[in-house]
């Protein structure tokens, strides 16, 4: 059996990317498309939320998709097979809305983003929605997850900033040709903020119902802290159990990025002691 | 024995707790109070009258037997009296800290009445300190298996309480804890200042000790439903919910999600539980500037400004009524000032102000004033138009918890009030769910340690009976 929270798989994906199957049999057992959870990688480390891009209850095993931003992301994808993480817990957050819908469904990712609306695209397409996905990254060579996108949705879109792939500029350009094509009923965004800022602006007039997940800055994930809070439809709402999805069109998305950089002098701190550590 | 006469006993003062002075200690997380050494442990205990009737013990939520606990102090049988007090309290060591014994034991003790009264909580907080310097602490003794698992939800002390209750009768016993270290409110808000880390650990290894099990980093109600506890999956027999309030309530007032602004469990939390205040050595950040506002003057807010000071900011506390309706013990309030915080009383933040870049900059505030007391008794603060506004870059607000809707959610069949207060049969503290059963915040929406404690004793008790009224085992 292996160990509680020990990595199994690790692939990076695309530069400083990693994919890891982790044993967190708790966490696994009972994950719905939409949740995440928490991890430490030290005992003295910090706790940071991750979406689940797929799981195993049988086998106890959660796959997640770490992007190295700072010192928490940094460290825990230098780990390899055979470690193990601190900590890790969940499910956290509600499971993604999901419905049989008249027009189509798409999904949309940045970043791992693209790993986090995966499971909610495959509980639509089970659902019997004809489900439309649309990847976007700067370039072709940080595309995540391309086949496995293919492998669920019925026709996949890839935009890239500079045009190495697919149309070349933002996701919403791609999203704006499949609007002017068919019914669209439900969007799920998930990746930067601007980005889901910009799907839930365009959507809006068009009154598609749009999901995005917030990815506010997170201490326990289980309501107890209000770290994670955000306004959405001028209500505060903590995004670890009210969410991580909310409806796009009432999200006060300036005041998330203005949170998000609420610990930016301690975070370089922090990711400086890491470098110092790795020098000695 | 205690051979002075109940009037020599009267003439002995009240011993005084010797503390880390002020300007020392704002400067260090080090506790405040020093402890008493065994002189000074024996003496105060010599001015116990060992009343026939000891209203003390009634005073007490768990019902200590003090006066016997006291008479071992005076025998210099400090391990005798730390076992006394074990028969009924499983937590001396922290009760002794943070109990408000002003409002319980000490209220009513006798000597209180012409003199000040024993100082029982320091004593119970000396037998147990004076066990663990000296490593003298036994594990305590366990009754044969019953065949019986019970699950217990939550560490703070109720969860604690239950999981020693159950395992001192016999039954396997697992702790789940969403968090990745147990304690609760102890560790993630009580001040280290107040409560060592080490009080409450060596208490959680006393358990696992005793073959009680912590399953950290489990979500009940996300990791698994209370049906799949009692189910054949895990198979337990019987559940105990001691999972707390923990659900700030917020302000509802405008520019409250600045950045800048924390509820006072995220303040604490960074700082005790994640060890903020080891910073970068803990990952974990907190952003402070140099002026601090705290909001509310409860015992949680007094905790929040003497961190705050720690941490080296200029602390302020609001507080829509005045000093006399403050709910914090008065220990703490009198700490806070001396450790020079100052208070406004009677102002009522009405709003933050921040920049463009949602920073906070300053609060504004009315200046209330008291109406008449209304049928609770309690003088109810009116507004007076009159405002002012202050620079502040950081705020923290403590008013309090709503419960944590997470395992009621998961559970139609659990009852709850509006507040999402759980509510449970008043004599057995079984829940609306058969074989559930609940005690501390999480039935009360908030209150202290030793009506957690105390609750939970009595849903443990009820846990025991039920259980083995239960025809067969389900092993
Ligand atoms: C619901 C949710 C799902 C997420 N899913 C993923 C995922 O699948 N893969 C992935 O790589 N990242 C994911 N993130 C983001 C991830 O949590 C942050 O990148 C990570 O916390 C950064 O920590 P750090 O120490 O590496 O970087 P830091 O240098 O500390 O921070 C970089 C930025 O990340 C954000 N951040 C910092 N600390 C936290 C925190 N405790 N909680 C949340 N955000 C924080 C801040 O905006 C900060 O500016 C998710 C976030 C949320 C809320
Ligand atoms: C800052 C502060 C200072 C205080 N000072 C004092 C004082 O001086 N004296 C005093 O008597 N009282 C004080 N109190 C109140 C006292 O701490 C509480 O009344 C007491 O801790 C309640 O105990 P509990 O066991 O019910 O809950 P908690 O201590 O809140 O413990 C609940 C535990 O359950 C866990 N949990 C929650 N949900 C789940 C779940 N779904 N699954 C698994 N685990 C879960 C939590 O993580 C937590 O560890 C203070 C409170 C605060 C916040
Ligand atoms: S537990 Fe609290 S109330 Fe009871 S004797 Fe000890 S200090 Fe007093
Ligand atoms: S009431 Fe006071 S004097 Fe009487 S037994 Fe209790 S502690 Fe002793
Ligand atoms: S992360 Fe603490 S309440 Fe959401």
């Amino acid at each position: 059996m292996p160990k509680q929270f020990e990595i199994l798989y690790r692939e990076e994906l695309v530069p400083k990317t990693v994919l890891f199957n982790v044993y967190a049999p708790l966490a696994a057992r009972a994950m719905q498309a939409g949740q995440f959870i928490i991890l430490r990688v030290t005992d003295k480390g910090e706790r940071i939320p991750i979406s689940i891009s797929g799981w195993d209850s049988e086998k106890g095993t959660v796959r997640i998709i770490l992007m190295a931003a700072g010192r928490t992301s940094t460290e825990a994808t230098m780990l390899q097979v055979g470690d193990c993480f601190q900590d890790i817990v969940g499910p956290l957050g509600k499971r993604s809305h999901v419905e049989k819908l008249a027009g189509t469904v798409v999904v949309i990712g940045g970043g791992y983003g693209t790993g986090a609306i995966l499971p909610t695209a495959r509980d639509m397409k089970e659902l019997g929605n004809k489900v439309i996905g649309i990847i976007g990254a700067r370039s072709s060579n940080l595309l995540l997850l391309e086949d496995e996108m293919a492998d669920i949705c019925d026709e996949v879109f890839i935009t890239t900033n500079d045009g190495s792939k697919g149309i070349q500029g933002f996701v919403t350009h791609a999203l704006e040709k499949i609007v002017n094509r068919e019914e669209v009923s439900y969007v799920l965004a998930v990746g930067p903020v601007p980005m889901m800022k910009a799907v839930s602006e365009m959507t809006r007039p068009l009154k598609i119902q749009t999901w995005v997940s917030l990815n506010a800055i997170m201490v326990d994930g289980t309501g107890m802290c209000g770290a994670c809070r955000c306004t959405v439809g001028n209500k505060t709402r903590f995004a670890c159990i009210h969410g991580p999805d909310f409806n796009g069109h009432e999200v006060d998305f300036a005041e998330l990025v203005a949170r998000q950089k609420m610990f930016l002098k301690e975070e370089k701190i922090a990711m400086d002691a890491l470098k110092i550590e790795e020098v000695a | 024995m205690n051979t002075l006469k109940p009037k020599e006993r009267m003439q002995i003062q009240r011993t005084e707790m010797p503390e880390q002075k002020p300007a020392e200690r704002i400067h260090n997380f080090n506790e405040v109070p020093l402890g008493f050494d065994p002189e000074m442990a024996v003496l105060e205990a010599t001015r116990c009258l060992d009343c026939k009737k000891p209203e003390c013990i009634v005073g007490c939520p768990v019902g200590i037997d003090i006066p016997a606990f006291l008479n071992k102090i005076v025998d210099h049988d400090f391990a005798g009296a730390a076992a006394k007090i074990r028969e009924t309290n499983f937590l001396p060591a922290i009760c002794g800290r943070v109990c408000p014994q002003d409002q319980q034991c000490e209220l009513v003790c006798i000597v209180g009445r012409k003199n000040k009264p024993v100082s029982i909580g320091y004593l119970e907080r000396f037998v147990s300190d004076y066990e663990r310097d000296n490593g003298i602490r036994t594990t305590p003794e366990t009754a044969p298996p019953t065949g019986h698992s019970m699950a217990v939800v939550g560490s703070g002390p109720a969860g604690l309480t239950a999981a020693y209750e159950l395992r001192k009768r016999g039954h396997e016993v697992t702790v789940f804890e969403a968090f990745h270290r147990g304690g609760g409110v102890l560790v993630y808000g009580i001040p280290r200042f107040r409560l060592p880390l080490e009080v409450i650990d060596e208490d959680i290894r006393t358990l696992e000790e005793m073959g009680v099990k912590f399953q950290y980093d489990a979500i009940v109600g996300k990791s698994m439903t209370l049906d799949e506890l009692m189910g054949s999956e895990f198979g337990f027999s019987s559940v105990f919910l001691g999972t707390g309030a923990g659900l700030p309530k917020m302000l509802g007032i405008k520019g409250e999600n600045l950045n800048g602004i924390y509820s006072a469990n995220e303040y604490l939390t960074r700082i005790y539980m994640m060890g903020a205040l080891h910073f970068p050595e803990y990952i974990t950040p907190i952003h402070q500037g140099h002026k601090i506002g705290v909001i509310g003057a409860g015992n949680t807010a007094m905790d929040v400004a003497r961190t705050a000071k720690r941490m080296g900011a200029e602390v302020t506390v609001y507080y829509r009524r005045s000093r006399e309706e403050a709910p914090a013990r008065k220990e703490e309030l009198r700490h806070a000032t001396e450790e020079f915080i100052n208070f406004k009383f009677l102002t009522n933040p009405v709003e933050f102000i921040g920049d463009e870049n949602y920073t906070l900059k300053a609060i504004k505030c009315e200046v209330m004033t008291l109406a008449e007391p209304d049928e609770s008794g309690r003088r109810k603060p009116i507004g007076t138009g009159e405002f002012f506004t202050e620079e502040v870059d950081t705020v923290v607000f403590s008013l309090g918890c709503n419960v944590n809707p997470i395992i009621a959610e998961a559970t139609p069949e659990l009852k709850t009030d509006k507040w999402g207060v759980v509510s449970a049969d008043r004599s057995t503290l079984e829940t609306s769910k058969k074989g559930v059963f609940a005690g501390g915040d999480i039935i009360t929406g908030g209150a202290k340690v030793i009506t957690a404690m105390g609750q939970a004793k009595i849903a443990a008790q009820a846990m025991h009976d039920y259980v083995m009224s239960l025809e067969t085992a389900e092993v």
